[in-house]
């Protein structure tokens, strides 16, 4: 059976489904693409048993070996982001084909939704820089296709725009590759990790490399591209590209700085980036308190946001091992929470445009009152948002709070709390609209039911993140797993030993019976 | 099954608040069913932990939300404690509500939020670690916000802005506390006085600025000067909230996380001994003189009322404050008659309000022959906060001043008589003008003609709050009383 | 590292530096695009470049530059159809003023 083998099955499903939907009649693309969202699903689920039960697994695709056959490795971290994309894209098409209104646009979404999936499972899966080069690539141009495809003349300059910083971005990353590759002659992230060493070569490479994926993640200031793009795209695609395509490139940085131990190397950068991400929280803050869209306020909280995220950088210390892996699992909770959060928050906002069949903040008066589902959906996605507990949001602020108090960098707590209440204000301030006394009686349209419980869902999925996360943040703790490599030597024991709990030791029982 | 009784109590008003949410607007009958009927198993299932609690177990539940870190359900004395009073004036205030929104609109999403407003109150009594404590803590701030602004009016929207940026900058500086108290300690679960007593010595003065930042933190709900600013203006959400928040839920939410934070996690012995109860006196004390001196200037009733909110919460804080039993006793006792009085005061306030639409204090004249039932129940509430026998707030007024004797802090018994006068100069001229000035021509705005005091679920629930508080004051020898509770609490758990 | 090594490295970072500053200084579309390719020659050229050093080819880099070319020619497809695309709607060639909205 072919789900013995996940991850050839996670690249080829959505790359055989983009194909096959080009090839189809417009009816036919809908089943396609729901009987693949369903083999992405289980592939998910059967590469989670997988590596419960074995550890990290590295895969050559076709049995071409490295360095010019393409490797595939599902670690905790890889295989994490593989559920939250299975989960959030799945929930997406669902609301994409309760959403698009039958005709050529809904035909067009499919080949481009499922070609962004493939480039997301891919750079999830890539073992070397050069793989994610390509698919930051493919994930770029399906992106850029998907702003552009309502055909709007707004969309069109906003997938322009987004499409120039896109080539620059991935640019400057693959002139980073040619370095690293020059200086070192390999291109796999394991043996780089092992050979790195500091040097003007290096360092010049992995700084183009991180202005680059800063550029695709939209860090402050180099955000301009994201509030059009996001904002101006049709509902279900904001919420791909805000929760997942970002993603992306802030894993991919995420990866090359612990691997190529950067944390260690040029803690100066990290500063820097923290930096860099307290300002990205204010102003993407502030800007949203000053929009009038509703979807431009959700845009620029991904651009608060990001900056929440980014604030793990500067906590990632290589003198200490509890600092350190509390600010991953912080980190990456974050990551994960604000996936499910910002989906559920952007297909909120795309039903309630519906029930008032305008863009504008002040045309929600009165939806409190006539449309409390969709409100709700919102204001739930905004609980985590805004860290509050009790929420996904909340338990990564803990740990984020908890590795700054354990870093001795308190600097990092006020700068976390106030752009919690940053994000507060601009989250209330629309409940404040929607809470506004209406004038007359109800007159909204209706959204569907199964667009409801989409937003819903993925709300809900947030909050439901802060009462389980224990068990993501295990993943990140299996043994020979990417976390550790950032701890000093004789302290893995003794952050196992503070990270266990039964559900561990359980797990951690069966792979030693199945060797 | 027992430990699950914790969770089953904080479910029925959630899963009460879920159904509500999903029925139509138009289903009212169905509506209060739901309502009271949670309301009402709610209370039987409290008196059942409330047996367990007194044959000395200690149900519990906890589940790990975070390596290390749990969320913890435990019904001990003290949490029995607010539990009991907020499940009780629930169902009192939920009958008020439903008499006082009829045929008002929104009234699924009010009592929706109404019902979550409780379920965070439950968590927050039921909470067994500050993290928990949290959780609830600021679920209520997210539940109370929609109770506020629930007119839609600019007025209840600034309110409701007003209040969210006081409650929430106020959780952000509890949250940096909690923070730092788990780096310092770990996961202290309340009651576990080991780890802060046994703390290294150099790092007391880390305690001490932790300890400072909790009560700040706490203090915003609990309305201490000058952290208090949120309160009066939060006076223009509908009367049955404005109780909710007074009596029970937002206001004590703080005063019982200090009640926490003082004997369950630092510890009365260490609070003592580092000299952290002086300052926390000092300031309690001058929110009790604060409070009252700005309820003598207001015009309006219910911003009287607020302000004398101000000042009676802070009982239950300097009672905390008191080092011995009977001060501690005279603080959580407080706790429960000052719920019981305030909770009566406002209904009243709502009635005079939407029986003859009377909002300011000169109008009140003659008002107790158009409304005597009404004006009975305000005059037992208003006895009660000036400490007159044999209404609750004596017995409390008592303990305080005889605690603060034995904790050799002589100068609060000063503050206790400055108060009760200033007490009885707010609220004396009121009850005169109820009474004893000549009934007016016409009234402000009468709305409610059919009865000859008011409707029935307005004024029940009412004189039922305002007999307890009298009940309160009369039986207060017998165990089940809230002066036995607190008697049991303070033997079992702070003076062993 | 070989002489003709360097001349690729040198002239591969100085088409990355024409390019880049092209990318920046144009509006017109176009010739942005086309300043965008002549930074990613430069960048194939320096891979290609680097790989001579250790005398014999080596062949990783040619498959890396074949599939960014690949990668390349198709963004630069895409930028053309959605540029003529804009210039169908708006009849320009530049992006209007920044909007922040």
């Amino acid at each position: 059976m072919m789900l013995n083998a996940p991850i050839p099955l996670l690249m080829i499903t959505p790359l055989a489904a983009a194909v096959i939907c080009m090839l189809l009649s417009e009816r036919s693309r809908l089943l396609v693409s729901f009987a693949a969202v369903l083999i992405q699903l289980l592939a998910s689920l059967s590469l989670l048993l997988l590596l419960l039960q074995q550890g990290p697994i590295t895969h050559p695709l076709g049995s071409w070996e490295a360095p010019l056959g393409i490797a595939l490795r599902a670690d905790g971290l890889a295989v994490l982001f593989v559920l939250m994309t299975s989960v959030v894209a799945g929930i997406a098409a669902l609301y994409a084909a309760l959403y698009l209104t039958p005709g050529p646009l809904r035909a067009h979404f499919w080949p481009l939704f499922w070609f962004m999936w493939a480039a997301l499972n891919g750079i999830w899966l890539a073992a070397d820089i050069f793989n994610l080069y390509v698919g930051l690539e493919l994930l770029s141009l399906a992106a850029v296709g998907l702003v552009a495809f309502s055909g709007s003349k707004e969309a069109l300059v906003a997938a322009i725009r987004y499409l120039l910083a896109a080539l620059l971005g991935s640019l400057a990353y693959l002139l980073g590759v040619a370095l690293l590759y020059g200086a070192h002659g390999t291109l796999s992230l394991s043996d780089l990790s092992q050979q790195m060493q500091p040097g003007v070569a290096s360092s010049i490479a992995l700084a183009a490399m991180a202005m680059g994926l800063l550029l695709k993640s939209a860090l402050f200031p180099l955000h301009t591209w994201l509030p059009p793009a996001h904002g101006g795209a049709m509902t279900p695609v904001s919420a791909l590209l805000s929760a997942l395509v970002i993603k992306a490139s802030l894993y991919i940085l995420l990866r090359l700085w612990i691997e190529l131990r950067i944390h260690e190397l040029a803690p100066d950068a990290s500063q820097l980036l923290g930096w860099m991400g307290a300002l990205a929280i204010a102003w993407g803050g502030w800007m949203a308190l000053r929009q009038t869209l509703l979807k431009r306020v959700v845009a620029y909280s991904t651009v608060a946001q990001i900056g929440y995220i980014m604030l793990m950088f500067p906590l990632l210390r290589a003198d200490n091992a509890e600092a350190s892996t509390l600010a991953l699992q912080g980190g990456v909770l974050m990551v994960l929470s604000h996936a499910l959060a910002k989906a559920g928050m952007f297909l909120a906002a795309g039903n309630l445009i519906l029930c008032t069949g305008r863009p504008e903040l002040s045309a929600l008066a009165g939806t409190s009152q006539y449309r409390p589902l969709s409100i709700f959906g919102f204001g739930l996605a905004g609980v985590s948002l805004m860290g509050l507990p009790p929420s996904g949001g909340f338990s990564a602020k803990w740990l984020l709070l908890q590795s700054a108090l354990a870093s001795a960098q308190w600097w990092w707590i006020p700068v976390m709390l106030l752009g919690g209440l940053l994000s507060a204000a601009y989250v209330f301030r629309v409940f404040h609209y929607s809470f506004k006394e209406a004038e007359n009686s109800d007159t909204f349209h209706r959204p569907g039911v199964g667009l409801e419980i989409c937003a819903l869902a993925l709300s809900a999925a947030s909050i439901l993140l802060g009462f389980i996360a224990t068990w993501p943040l295990h993943l990140l703790t299996l043994p020979d797993i990417l976390p550790l490599a950032v701890l000093p030597e004789g302290s893995l024991e003794q952050s196992l030993e503070l990270l266990q709990t039964p559900t561990y030791e359980t797990l951690h029982g069966t792979s030693e019976q199945q060797p | 099954m027992m430990n699950l009784l914790p969770l089953i109590v904080l479910m029925t008003s959630f899963l009460a608040a879920m159904v509500i949410f999903m029925l139509p607007e138009q289903e009212h009958r169905l509506r209060s069913l739901v309502n009271l009927g949670a309301a009402v198993l709610k209370i039987a299932l409290i008196l059942l932990l409330i047996q367990y609690v007194v044959a000395g177990f200690r149900p519990e539940l906890r589940l790990e939300v975070l390596p290390g870190l749990s969320m913890i359900l435990r019904a001990d004395a003290l949490a029995m404690l607010f539990a009991g009073l907020s499940s009780m004036l629930w169902l009192f205030t939920t009958l008020y509500a439903i008499g006082y929104l009829e045929g008002s609109p929104n009234r699924s999403r009010f009592f929706g939020f109404f019902s979550l407003c409780v379920a965070s109150t439950m968590g927050i009594s039921l909470a067994g670690n500050l993290f928990t404590f949290f959780i609830f803590y600021e679920l209520l701030t997210l539940s109370t916000y929609p109770l506020i602004v629930h007119r839609g009016t600019p007025e209840s929207l600034r309110a409701g802005r007003i209040y969210l940026a006081y409650t929430l900058s106020g959780g952000a500086v509890l949250l940096i506390g909690i923070v730092a108290i788990y780096a310092l300690a770990g996961d202290i679960e309340f009651g576990d006085l080991q780890r802060v007593a046994e703390m290294a010595p150099d790092l007391h003065p880390l305690l001490h600025l932790v300890f400072a930042l909790l009560i700040l933190g706490l203090g915003v709900k609990a309305a201490l000067v000058p952290l208090h600013g949120w309160l009066p203006i939060a006076m223009v959400a509908p009367a049955p909230v404005s109780a909710l928040l007074h009596a029970v839920a937002v206001v004590k939410a703080g005063a019982f996380g200090i009640v926490r934070v003082v004997y369950d996690v630092y510890g009365i012995d260490y609070s003592w001994q580092q000299g952290l109860l002086t300052p926390l006196a000092i300031v309690a004390s001058i929110t009790i003189l604060y409070g009252s001196l700005r309820a003598l200037q207001q015009t309006d009733i219910k911003r009287r009322l607020a302000y004398s909110t101000v000042s009676q919460v802070s009982y239950i804080i300097l009672g905390i404050t008191l080092f011995g039993p009977l001060g501690t006793i005279g603080g959580l006792v407080h706790l429960l008659h000052q719920g019981l009085m305030k909770v009566t005061l406002f209904f009243c306030a709502g009635n005079y309000a939407e029986t003859l639409g009377i909002h300011k204090i000169n109008e009140l004249d003659g008002v107790g022959t158009r409304m005597p039932l009404t004006s009975a129940a305000f005059t037992v509430g208003a006895f009660g906060m000036i400490g007159l026998p044999p209404v609750a707030g004596f017995i409390s007024k008592w303990y305080l001043g005889t605690g603060a004797l034995l904790a050799g802090m002589d100068w609060v018994v000063a503050v206790l008589v400055a108060s009760s006068l200033l007490n009885a100069a707010y609220f004396l001229p009121l009850l005169y003008r109820i009474w004893f000035k000549p009934v007016p021509d016409s009234w402000p705005h009468e709305m409610i003609t059919r009865y000859r005091d008011t409707a029935p679920l307005l004024l029940f629930p009412a004189l039922a709050t305002a007999l307890l508080s009298i009940a309160a004051g009369l039986f207060a020898g017998l165990q089940i009383s809230p002066v036995g509770w607190a008697e049991l609490i303070t033997l079992r758990e702070y003076l062993p | 590292m070989s002489s003709s090594a360097v001349i690729f490295s040198l002239a591969g970072i100085g088409l990355c530096a024409i390019g880049l500053f092209g990318f920046m200084l144009h509006t017109h579309l176009i010739r942005k695009l086309l300043a965008f390719n002549i930074m990613g020659s430069g960048v194939f050229l320096l891979l290609v470049g680097m790989a001579q050093r250790s005398g014999h080819t080596d062949p990783v880099p040619q498959a890396l530059v074949l599939t960014g070319i690949v990668v390349a020619v198709s963004a630069t497809a895409l930028a053309l159809y959605l540029i003529r695309r804009w210039l169908q709607l708006s009849g320009s060639t530049e992006l209007p003023e920044d909007d922040r909205r």
